[in-house]
């Protein structure tokens, strides 16, 4: 058996088992022998900031959300845009203020787009 | 089995560590002790101070503040408790996983203190729940909060294993829970955990 060639590797998945399993054990057995579980329903209870929990956790989300989510991120991603404009402003030309002056109208346009078609409203 | 303990500082000096399974256990305790984050009045800010670099809670093993009852040990009423508040720091408490400990920091945490007379204030936060140290102080410095830290290392450092003086959380007799008052018409009811504390009779 030991001339076997897989026999080290047993011998170190054995190790490695015991490894992680003694810990455990120990664990278990220290439960077990010195420390009761003593479990009850407050204990037991949803942990909300110390109140009581009220009402079902499983409540669903309008999927329309998304709408919201997507308007966000144009301005979120404009933010970066807007951010070296402001540092460099005092050096720009006419034509750069002129550009960016379109960028930024082109979004706020897109917003004013979907506030017309009612997507800001809630149904 | 105690080992003498003249013998064990003789072998320590040789080299040689004596030890029992309880110490062990008690000296990993102590030093690990994972209070909650959790802070009621003015004396939150004493005890923040204490866990900060210039007082430094973490050279005693216990600067790992706790959002979760559910991962702490300690809890430091640090403030008035009002009685809106008293039944949530109750549940808390009794959220928290054994073993857990209860430092009463201030005045107005031990009894009420300088608003005792108020008609909202709880009159002590031990009418409900154990408490292990008692700082007195309005507010405590933080130096008081380490010292009630370092009475607290050393009762658990004292607690036994096995035996009929063993602790609480080892006893399996012993309750675990503490009944969280309600809002009643004028007090909270009760008005006080008659295992844990009993109401003095005023002899008039």
């Amino acid at each position: 058996m030991a001339s076997n060639p897989y026999f080290s590797l047993a011998v170190l998945f054995v190790a490695a088992l015991g490894f992680g399993l003694t810990p455990l054990a120990l664990a278990w057995l220290w439960a077990k022998v010195f420390s009761p579980a003593k479990p009850n329903a407050v204990k037991n209870a949803i942990y909300e900031c110390g109140l009581v929990s009220k009402g079902d956790a499983w409540m669903q989300f309008r999927s329309a959300y998304y709408l919201y989510a997507i308007i966000f991120l144009i301005f979120d991603v404009e933010a970066v845009f807007l951010l070296p404009f402001a540092v460099a402003f005092t050096g720009l030309g006419a034509a750069a203020c002129g550009a960016m002056l379109v960028f930024v109208l082109l979004l706020i346009e897109g917003l004013a787009w979907a506030w017309a078609k009612g997507v800001l409203t809630w149904a | 089995m105690a080992v003498d303990e003249g013998l064990k500082i003789e072998l320590g000096k040789q080299g040689v560590l004596v030890t029992t399974i309880e110490e062990l256990y008690n000296w990993g305790r102590k030093n690990s002790v994972w209070p909650m984050q959790f802070g009621l009045a003015c004396c939150a800010i004493e005890m923040i101070a204490t866990t900060m670099a210039r007082y430094d809670l973490a050279r005693f093993g216990a600067e790992v503040f706790r959002p979760s009852p559910r991962q702490a040990d300690l809890m430091i009423i640090s403030g008035t408790v009002t009685k809106k508040m008293a039944p949530q720091v109750v549940r808390l408490y009794n959220q928290m996983a054994e073993p857990r400990y209860v430092i009463a920091m201030g005045a107005c945490a031990i009894s009420g203190g300088p608003f005792k007379e108020g008609y909202n204030v709880l009159k002590g936060i031990d009418r409900y729940i154990p408490v292990d140290v008692h700082i007195p102080g309005c507010p405590p410095r933080p130096e008081a909060l380490i010292q009630a830290f370092m009475l607290l290392q050393k009762k658990i450092d004292g607690q036994h294993l096995t035996g009929p003086d063993r602790p609480r959380f080892l006893d399996a007799e012993a309750q675990g829970e503490f009944p969280v008052p309600v809002q009643g018409e004028h007090d909270l009811e009760p008005a006080s955990n008659p295992g844990v504390w009993t109401v003095p009779v005023v002899i008039r």
